[in-house]
């Protein structure tokens, strides 16, 4: 008797539990609609009065400083620009390095030597962007300032794209390497044999059979990396600038997207005002792109998975 | 038909000696990469250590920040981080280890299960700064919490959840189906197989996670500026309802000032936080490696 | 037909006090085989015999594990395999194998067949060397017509045919296999055989099978291996197959082949 009165309590206290985790596990679903909706909807009163032609394609950033003819402008791409700048070459840097590093660690090294490295890797994605932005703006650049650096006649400013693109490199390098490193590990060791088998050496077994089997995966890494590059606020913010400035020289001085948006929220723009939902839209076409991105690396992370 | 094969062994040109010799010079690109990787970090490390090891005291602890550089000091700082760390754990860990118990032992596997899960690793990649936007629009605005610490832990939250949630499904699925097996074997209920069984063998690899979320969110400057909007208070908080700043804020503060002597203080900064995230992943670790033992017994 | 003795039956590998080890534990203890030209020579023996072991240490492909060495001489074409200074990559190119579960690369039925030419530098006609690989392994007539799709698509028994065509593409002078048919089933197994004795006529073939009825229908020349009491593997008996299966000389033979033990 005693058993079957426990037991109802327990079905009961059950389903609550059920009911409970689940909440949890919708939670994140919430999370993604709030984002996107917290968004929209501070940046309608943007989208009200400037067009959203004029927002995505106009060429002309000031939503604050007036014009010699008292204007403002609110054309987004000198922002795009100065983000994608830097993030080129953040992958120009962490792409062959975190590959060269996955192929040693996957194809080359012995236990004790991948002890030794993997730690460190993760000690370099683990520190802290802000620090990284530190390192950029008191070493990198006066360093870079030495080297007599000049692109279409322009020197090289103390804020400038080039020494947060470097430094932004190094900082992914971890995660380019880590996911191809995954990637290439999860190859089967036997076409590997099947390669030394016909007489090819180590570099040809991983140039000509592991990379190719697991290029989905490595092609994943890149992306992931580049939208991580994107997205990352506190290094640009320190050392690449404050001039939106649509340009290809990463010797000057630009505005990524996500150090607009800290200019903005440590400024005085009022609540509601234009200036203050333009950090709302810009923030938006941030989301939308680091989102296409993610859920591209992530689809070839899952097909690469199904194939293995 | 022998003569048919001398054909192709004529006709192949292996040169052994040449290809060995690019598979050397792969090979010294290869360990050229890491040493540029780890040179990095030496040199970064180095660069911290010179800069702010001469402005590291134990008055630099204690002491507000100030405009003259010798007094000034990461008192608030520290508070306003352990205050958003210690609310954000308590936010964090229930619900994001609840949902990861859903998705491990409950969650059927359907197309709904397939959106969640990719919601999270979705959200997993989200710039923190859109955290902080979110936070901004739905805390400050929307909900009319203002500029305070509470705001800041539950962006945070957010923030780190995915986190949380993957390593502890990690940590759940790791426990031996066996174990499960037995309890319900004995007339367990699925709650209690979780309660007893599950969720006790799982703690360490949760707790470790868990660590590491908390190591990330230590560091992160952006969400916070958005919610805080503060770079430099001269008062500890006292409450969850005051507003605050964070270490990460305070040293980008003193990075982005040309004063002479800020460079330093910013060093010295890094140099606590390196501490305590040090001192937490190693804390990670330890948990993580007792565990293994335990489970190879 | 041709009786053993008509073969060709110059050696053209000689095994001599061949030692094994993987760090201390010896694997293989004091093997002395002489393989035959043109010929199917089995390796047949109860799990853990070190068959396989054996096999992998012609083509040195033993090398790619840590810890391993040998001890003892294998003579291939009267030169020790094993010397200093011999490269493990050109006695794969001459001495190629076929592993027991089919590996082909995931790329197209023609670039598997033609992957051995390519790294090894072929100057002449490439699609007439794969057409003439697929035919020795008797899989062209089934996929002339797709030889761009991927290698993965093909059935098992297909699989293990396209790597047999790799294998022989660079024509080498002998093909390892391990238990090349154990995969697969019992219509493809019987296709596998057939192909091991239409390619004796060219080639050296060595094959490891825990399948007496295969050993005893398709080779030429059988060695029986067994473990011994250190756990190491040693060769019992060898000689032609008539002989070993009509009329072994070890009790130990004629106990694994009339299935006492094993």
């Amino acid at each position: 008797m005693r058993l079957t009165q426990n037991r109802r309590k327990g079905s009961l206290v059950g389903s609550l539990a059920y009911w409970l985790f689940a909440a949890c596990a919708i939670l994140s679903i919430v999370t993604t609609f709030g984002i996107v909706v917290s968004l929209l909807s501070q940046s309608l009163g943007f989208f009200k009065e400037i067009p959203i032609w004029d927002f995505l394609f106009g060429t002309n950033w000031s939503p604050i400083l007036k014009d010699a003819e008292g204007n403002r402008h609110y054309g987004v791409l000198p922002l795009v620009a100065g983000t994608i700048l830097v993030a080129t070459i953040a992958a120009a840097v962490a792409i062959p390095i975190g590959l060269a590093i996955a192929i040693f660690l996957a194809e080359y090294a012995h236990d004790k030597v991948r002890k030794t490295i993997k730690p460190v890797l993760e000690v370099l994605a683990g520190i802290p962007t802000v620090v990284y932005g530190y390192f950029a703006l008191t070493f990198v650049t006066p360093q870079l300032q030495k080297i007599p650096l000049k692109i279409f006649q322009e020197d090289l400013l103390v804020f400038n794209a080039l020494s947060a693109g470097l430094v932004m490199g190094l900082m992914i390098i971890p995660m380019v390497s880590s996911l191809s490193e995954d990637a290439m590990m999860a190859v089967p060791r036997s076409l590997r044999y099947a390669a030394y088998a016909l007489g090819a050496t180590r570099l040809e077994v991983a140039r000509k059979v592991v990379v190719p089997a697991a290029f989905s995966g490595i092609v994943a890494s890149f992306i992931l990396g580049f939208s991580r590059a994107i997205g990352e606020t506190m290094l640009v913010t320190i050392a690449a600038g404050a001039t939106p400035r649509f340009t290809f020289n990463p010797l000057e001085s630009i505005q990524a997207m996500t150090a607009y948006i800290v200019q903005l929220a440590l400024g005085e723009a009022p609540h509601g005002s234009l200036e203050y939902n333009t950090i709302f839209a810009v923030g938006l076409l941030l989301f939308f792109m680091t989102l296409g991105m993610n859920v591209a690396g992530h689809f070839l992370v899952r097909r690469f998975r199904e194939e293995y | 038909m022998r003569a048919e094969s001398s054909n192709i062994t004529s006709k192949l040109n292996p040169r052994l000696v040449l290809r060995k010799r690019i598979g050397a010079l792969a090979y010294t690109v290869f360990v050229l990469s890491i040493a540029v990787g780890l040179a990095g970090l030496l040199v970064l490390l180095t660069q911290v250590l010179l800069q702010g090891l001469p402005w590291v005291s134990w008055h630099f602890l204690t002491d507000y920040p100030s405009r003259f550089p010798e007094i000034a000091g990461m008192r608030s700082a520290i508070f306003g981080s352990i205050w958003i760390m210690g609310l954000t754990f308590i936010f964090t860990v229930p619900v994001g280890v609840g949902a990861a118990i859903y998705l491990e032992e409950y969650a059927p596997k359907n197309w709904f299960t397939r959106i969640i899960e990719i919601n999270i690793s979705n959200l997993a990649g989200v710039p923190s700064i859109v955290y902080g936007l979110l936070g901004l629009a739905l805390f400050v605005e929307i909900l009319q919490m203002g500029r305070i610490i509470v705001a800041g832990a539950l962006t945070m939250s957010l923030l780190v959840m995915p986190i949380v949630i993957i390593a502890s499904r990690e940590a759940i699925k790791a426990v031996p189906q066996t174990y499960r097996e037995a309890s319900y074997g004995l007339g367990a209920t699925k709650f209690q197989t979780v309660k007893e069984i599950v969720v006790p063998h799982a703690t360490p690899g949760i707790m470790t996670g868990t660590i590491l979320a908390m190591s990330r969110a230590i560091g992160e400057a952006a969400p916070m500026v958005a919610i805080s909007a503060l770079v430099y208070i001269t008062f500890s908080p006292s409450s969850p309802l005051d507003q605050f700043t964070v270490m990460p804020i305070q040293i980008f503060n003193w990075v982005a000032d040309p004063r002479p002597g800020f460079r330093g203080l910013a060093a010295a900064g890094i140099i606590i936080l390196l501490v305590i995230l040090l001192t937490m992943n190693t804390v990670a670790i330890y948990v993580r490696n007792k565990t293994q033992k335990r489970s190879e017994e | 037909m041709t009786t053993v003795e008509e073969k060709n039956s110059d050696i053209t590998l000689a095994i001599s006090n061949l030692d094994m080890y993987y760090g201390a534990f010896r694997a293989l203890r004091d093997i002395n085989l002489d393989v035959h030209r043109n010929a199917v020579t089995a390796l047949i023996g109860p799990s853990g015999s070190g068959k396989s072991t054996l096999l992998r240490c012609i083509n040195r492909m033993n090398d790619l594990v840590p810890g391993t060495r040998i001890e003892g001489e294998i003579l291939f074409n009267g030169e020790n395999i094993y010397a200093p200074g011999v490269d493990p990559a050109e006695i794969r190119l001459r001495i190629g194998m076929v592993f027991q579960k089919p590996n082909p690369f995931p790329k197209s039925i023609y670039d598997n067949v033609a992957f051995g030419l390519r790294i090894n530098g072929f100057t002449g006609d490439l699609d007439e060397a794969v057409e003439r690989s697929l035919k020795r392994a008797a899989l062209w007539d089934e996929v002339k017509d797709r030889l761009k799709s991927s290698g993965l698509a093909l059935s098992g028994g297909q699989q293990q045919r396209l790597c047999i065509a790799r294998a022989v593409a660079v024509e080498p002078d002998i093909i390892l296999m391990d238990e090349p048919a154990s995969a697969l089933d019992p219509i493809s197994t019987l296709a596998i055989e057939d192909l091991m004795r239409e390619l004796s006529h060219e080639y050296t073939i060595i094959v490891v099978t825990h399948n007496m009825q295969q050993a005893a229908r398709s080779s030429d020349w059988t060695a029986f291996m067994t473990m011994g009491e250190d756990r190491s593997g040693y060769l019992v008996e060898v000689g032609s197959t008539h002989e070993i299966f009509t009329n072994p000389k070890e009790e130990r033979t004629e106990g694994y082949i009339t299935g006492r033990f094993g």
